[in-house]
């Protein structure tokens, strides 16, 4: 307290954990090994839909070096992240893609568990695949699963807030195009591993490569049926997430079951291929947008409308569903808008959450016809841009709170970085800038299941070493979650990172945080941490004030001292803990934290809110090879609204990472799946499930990036500072997109952007043609009639209105 | 993670004791020379050989002596051969273009001219081609890339093997019943299965190169970090002041088996490097590339940019600055 400046906060630091990562002594869940541990393997279908008739374990029972086999009969109770779509067996008899596991052996060794998946002997019966969702919207039978809307239909939903069409008619100009984004995974380099164990109290332990131990650990007592209580996950640290390891995964259930039969620690490692069935990855998503625009570059309204192609689970569907619309509005001023969204079942590894979750989709759509906007009104993409920014505090059409924006700031950063004014429109044949702005969460503002409890917890302990400990169940993927806490503590304290330990993602002795997802640790983790350190440090304070005989709101808390400002030598922090230990027995505190409650109240407003967002803004260079369409990105400049870098070493890293993350989504990445001639084959297989063959960028194809880190401090953050983990890869696509065009003056409308796209564009504009590759029609899609809210800015309540309102308001407007 | 199949492991030390092995063993024993690729495919259970016989251990492998000819043993190293002073800038630039370091570091000049074929429906795990039950080249009867083909279609994917061709360098083949040389086009069949002429029982010990051509080669592929060719153009020409005194062009990774474009060497033969020259030339070098559906990256664009890739090397080898194109491609100095 009464410190003038921040002496640990945005000071660029080694991070915490680095000394291990970097000397190898850190242990991934693939490391680790028990005295008796036993292998697991799972047998996954061949067959991209099938029912499982029957399963002879026999043979394989017999093998020797087997201890078990399991099957569908051994797990009763199904699983799914999202209480609306709990939809999924830890070995299923009813097998909804290629790679759907049916059956699971463990053996003495990974080779013997291997050997005898071969000698178990299943008889499917095939049914009829459905390959895409505009197929999926055809083929209401058979059904992938038996919940859902109507057929292979999972979520359909439809909200409009305004009157859409009235604002439609009403502008100069009304934009319509359908865009393409391709799905794709998320690429960790640690495939993900399982230990399960009973430890000597005989709980359960399960220690996992997973970004969710909560969630897990509720799964876990739910598939087992057994008390959560008896039930310890410790989340390993991640060697990367990005969503990956969101879901509660079937192989972790497996070994669980396996551990708690046999008594024996039981581990399983997944290979790469498996990797990709597990997936959860980016949603392929058609775009529908039709955007109205007035002659001075407003926008009055837009009509959105979506379809997802969820794959063969529900996993995060629901939220990926509206998450493919609703913080569209909270980037540009957008006084109406109607969002129509849709999410198939196909038979394909189920879709989820990666990096940006469902935003990525509609950011790229939005910031394409934006450029394509500009173009047609003459003006300067930027210049758009700035005119339409939303303004800090203000509430969206779909009732979402602002709050704090630099937006402005970072737009004029990257335009005065990259030469903008220069460059756009202006360099040789072939060369091109392109722009594009986003916005991300900080954190989802509602727990994915439905409680009124803390969203993180917190835990400080002291002692008279003068070493500091603090639990918390946050997950260290990588992101420099342990950092972030150490850094939030010592800022605090007035103390040195390395006088803090953190122990965290360990449901038996750390408090409950929900997770590693939604960019929400450091500002919720963090908020709990400087509750219980502010907590800690007022016991503190009072004992020292105490023997120095000062009042404890003047000490100062500052270099490993407390002390007054009239006398700078204080005491030394140890000493200030033993005083307290003294006065009060033993230092602890807890602190914790819960979101604000959001404005919008109808039903399915809960997605979307947060106590903050973050803004990015992001020019990409391209050059263009006329003959062959070969892209080159020379460089990349991207200012992101931090609101506060709690450690730039690590912010920067976060916002290169997203980059390189978005440039390879924008280039290259496809989860793509190939179906054989339908006469000769059923399959219906993943292209390419390898890491040589799935195409991503590597560290040497990365152009140069320059990062600017805007600071505007949030009040509803720790020190101000608001996400940077997903934030910064949203604008790189449509950037790059919208430097092709710069370039070479044609649009392709969908992701991936790849060399023969812009050939075929190319030889397009060359023969006189519309030069545009993209999605060409968009399906009837069954939408509902609209759940219609009246926006806040034409006086509505945040509650679904009934159609009186509904024309009363708008007559009102009018 | 995936776990090799079980085999016995022999490790010679000479040529001759490594041949009588093979003899004995007959086809059920594999060379292994580096395994960059053989461990990763025998994982995948493309190849289960009941032994395999290393040439790590041979030192005669790792000869380098040179004449009129340079001759490299089949045992150095790619990076070996991309450090070494009289390596020929094709070979080089192929050698420096094969996968990563590491592997350039581990993989030998003999194992990457004998490379496997590659296909999107082979180089799969046991489990993914059991889900298309399987394919022609391996386990399966139908070629999933051209259904009513009788023939596997896989693509040869050596860097090398072009860029030696069009250096009109041969091989030197031994086996415990003798040995014989044959010029290294004639080493490779268009089949995908049987895409060798070396006998099961040959090892490939020595690769002879003549001298006096100037030559370069080009690699398509989508990352310069580490992809097999998805094109690969190789032109060596030998000159008389600036007149073409003998041309030889060799494509890869466009078929079956690495072969010689012999229209365009014919054409190029008595000419000068002019810009049509090189468009006629490229014309025909482009008209051979009939890449199929079973790599990386569209059909219809690889093939589109067949005659571009021609044309940066025989521009290059006018004596044009290509390196900035170079450096577009292959992302780093080669």
């Amino acid at each position: 307290m009464n410190k003038k400046h921040l002496e640990v906060v945005g000071k660029p630091r080694r991070r915490v954990d680095a000394r291990a990562k970097v000397t190898g002594a850190l242990r991934f869940a693939d490391d680790l090994s028990l005295p008796r541990m036993l292998h697991c393997k799972l047998l996954r279908s061949p067959h991209p839909h099938a029912m499982v008739v029957s399963i002879d374990t026999a043979k394989a029972e017999r093998h020797p070096g087997v201890h078990l086999v399991l099957t569908k009969k051994d797990f009763p109770v199904p699983f799914g992240i999202m209480p609306v779509a709990v939809d999924e067996f830890p070995l299923t008899d009813h097998a909804r893609h290629v790679g759907d596991p049916v059956a699971a052996v463990v053996a003495m060794d990974e080779q013997t568990a291997d050997f005898a998946l071969g000698l178990l002997e299943v008889k499917y019966e095939k049914l009829k695949t459905i390959s895409d969702p505009e197929e999926a919207l055809n083929s209401p039978e058979p059904r992938i699963h038996e919940y859902g809307e109507q057929g292979n239909i999972h979520r359909n939903q439809s909200y409009e807030f305004g009157d859409v069409d009235e604002a439609l008619a009403k502008s100069d100009h009304v934009f319509e195009d359908l865009f393409f984004y391709q799905g794709n995974t998320h690429l960790p380099m640690e495939q993900q591993a399982t230990l399960a164990n009973l430890e000597g109290d005989g709980k359960l332990l399960v220690t996992s490569s997973t970004q969710n131990p909560h969630y897990l650990h509720r799964q876990l007592a739910r598939v087992l049926q057994i008390p959560e209580a008896r039930i310890r996950v410790i989340a390993t640290p991640n060697g990367g997430g990005f969503g990956g390891k969101c879901d509660p995964a079937n192989h972790e259930m497996v070994v669980a079951k396996a551990a708690l039969v046999l008594g024996r620690p039981v581990k399983i490692g997944l290979t790469r291929e498996e990797v990709f069935y597990q997936h959860r990855g980016r949603h392929p998503v058609l775009m529908k947008m039709r955007t109205g625009v007035t002659k001075d570059g407003k926008l009055p309204a837009m009509h959105l409308q979506t379809l997802l192609d969820g794959g063969g689970y529900g996993s995060h569907g629901p939220a990926s569903t509206f998450y493919t619309g609703v913080l569209t509005p909270v980037t540009y001023e957008l006084p109406r808008f109607k969002f129509e969204a849709c999410r198939t079942f196909t038979n394909k590894p189920a879709c989820g959450p990666k990096r940006g979750h469902g935003t990525p989709q509609p950011r790229f759509g939005q910031e394409v016809q934006l450029d394509k906007i500009a173009e047609k009104l003459r003006m300067d993409p930027a210049e758009l841009r700035l005119g339409m920014v939303t303004k800090a505090n203000s509430l969206t059409a779909n009732w979402l709170n602002v709050g704090s924006t630099a937006l402005v700031q970072c737009i004029n950063e990257v335009v005065a970085r990259s030469d903008w004014k220069n460059k756009f429109g202006k360099m040789k044949e072939g060369r091109g800038v392109g722009l594009a702005c986003s916005t991300y969460m900080c954190g989802a503002g509602l727990p994915i299941y439905w409680n009124k409890l803390p969203h993180s917890g917190v835990q400080l302990l002291l002692d008279r070493s003068g070493q500091v400990t603090v639990y918390c169940g946050a997950t260290e993927i990588g992101q420099g979650s342990d950092d972030v806490l150490a850094t939030i503590v010592a800022e605090v304290l007035g103390i040195d990172t390395g006088l803090v330990r953190c122990v965290t993602g360990d449901t038996g002795i750390t408090p409950v945080d929900l997770g590693s997802y939604s960019s929400r640790v450091t500002i919720m983790m963090g908020n709990a941490a400087v509750q219980a350190a502010e907590r800690v440090r007022a016991q503190l304070a009072d004992a020292v004030a105490e023997k120095l005989e000062v009042l404890p709101d003047h000490l100062i808390f500052s270099g490993g001292k407390v002390f007054h400002p009239a006398n700078a030598d204080g005491i030394s922090f140890r000493e200030a803990v033993e005083m307290a230990e003294g006065k009060f027995g033993t230092i602890g505190a807890v602190g914790s934290y819960s979101p604000p409650r959001p404005p919008g109240r109808y039903k399915g407003s809960g997605v979307g809110p947060s106590p903050a967002y973050s803004f990015s803004a992001c020019v990409v260079e391209v050059e263009v090879d006329p003959n062959t369409g070969w892209i080159e990105v020379p460089k990349i400049w991207i200012a992101h609204d931090i609101g506060r870098t709690l450690n730039p070493v690590l912010a920067r890293g976060q916002v290169i990472g997203g980059v390189y993350m978005g440039l390879s989504e924008a280039l290259m990445e496809e989860q793509a799946f190939r179906r054989l001639p339908e006469k000769l084959s059923s399959a219906l297989v993943h292209k390419m499930p390898s890491m040589l063959e799935y195409k991503s960028l590597t560290a040497l194809d990365m152009p140069d990036v320059d990062v600017a880190l805007i600071e505007d401090p949030d009040p509803n953050c720790p020190f101000g500072a608001k996400e940077v983990g997903q934030g910064p890869l949203l604008p790189v696509m449509p950037a790059l997109a919208n430097a092709i065009f710069d370039a070479v003056g044609v649009r392709v409308d969908e992701i991936p952007v790849t060399p023969d796209k812009v050939l075929r564009a190319l030889e397009l504009k060359s023969k006189g043609l519309t030069p545009r590759v993209g999605p060409d029609h968009f399906p009837s899609v069954p939408y509902p009639e609209p759940v219609y809210v009246i926006t806040p800015e034409e006086g509505g309540d945040g509650k679904e209105s009934k159609k009186e309102e509904r024309k009363r308001a708008s007559a009102a407007v009018v | 993670m995936l776990r090799l199949p079980w085999f016995d492991y022999r490790a010679p030390r000479t040529v001759a004791e490594a041949a009588k092995i093979l003899a004995g063993e007959g086809p059920q024993a594999m060379l292994i020379a580096g395994g960059t690729d053989l461990l990763p495919n025998m994982k995948r259970r493309h190849q289960t050989p009941k032994v395999l016989v290393s040439l790590r251990g041979i030192s005669s492998l790792k000869g380098i002596s040179n004449g009129s000819a340079v001759n490299f043993g089949s045992g150095l190293s790619l990076t070996e051969i991309v450090q070494h002073g009289k390596t020929p800038v094709a070979l080089r630039q192929a050698a420096a273009q094969v996968a990563t370091p590491h592997l350039r570091n581990v993989g030998t000049l003999g194992g990457n001219l004998c490379l496997d074929t590659r296909c999107t429906y082979y180089n799969q795990n046991y489990e993914w081609r059991q889900a298309i039950d399987f394919c022609l080249k391996k386990d399966g009867d139908t070629c999933w890339v051209a259904t009513a083909s009788k023939r596997c279609v896989a693509v040869s994917s050596t860097d090398t093997a072009p860029a030696l061709i069009a250096l009109g360098a041969s091989v030197v083949l031994v086996s415990s019943s003798g040995s014989r040389e044959v010029k290294l086009e004639d080493l490779y069949r268009n089949d995908g299965i049987e895409y060798l002429s070396r006998k099961p029982d040959e090892v490939l010990t020595e690769v002879k190169i003549p001298s006096g051509w100037k030559s370069t080669y080009w690699k398509l592929r989508r990352r310069g970090s580490f992809d097999f060719p998805i094109l690969g153009v190789a032109v060596a020409l030998k000159m008389q002041g600036d007149v073409i005194e003998g041309a030889r062009v060799a494509l890869g990774a466009a078929a079956s088996r690495p072969f010689l474009v012999d229209k365009a060497g014919e054409y190029l033969k008595g000419k000068k490097l002019t810009d049509d020259v090189i468009a006629e030339a490229c014309a025909m070098i482009a008209s051979r590339a009939k890449p199929m559906d079973n790599t990386d990256m569209d059909l219809y664009w690889r093939k589109e940019v067949a005659d571009d890739f021609a044309g940066y090397a025989l521009r290059e080898l006018r004596g044009d600055d290509m390196r900035e194109t170079r450096l577009r491609i292959a992302r780093y100095a080669v």
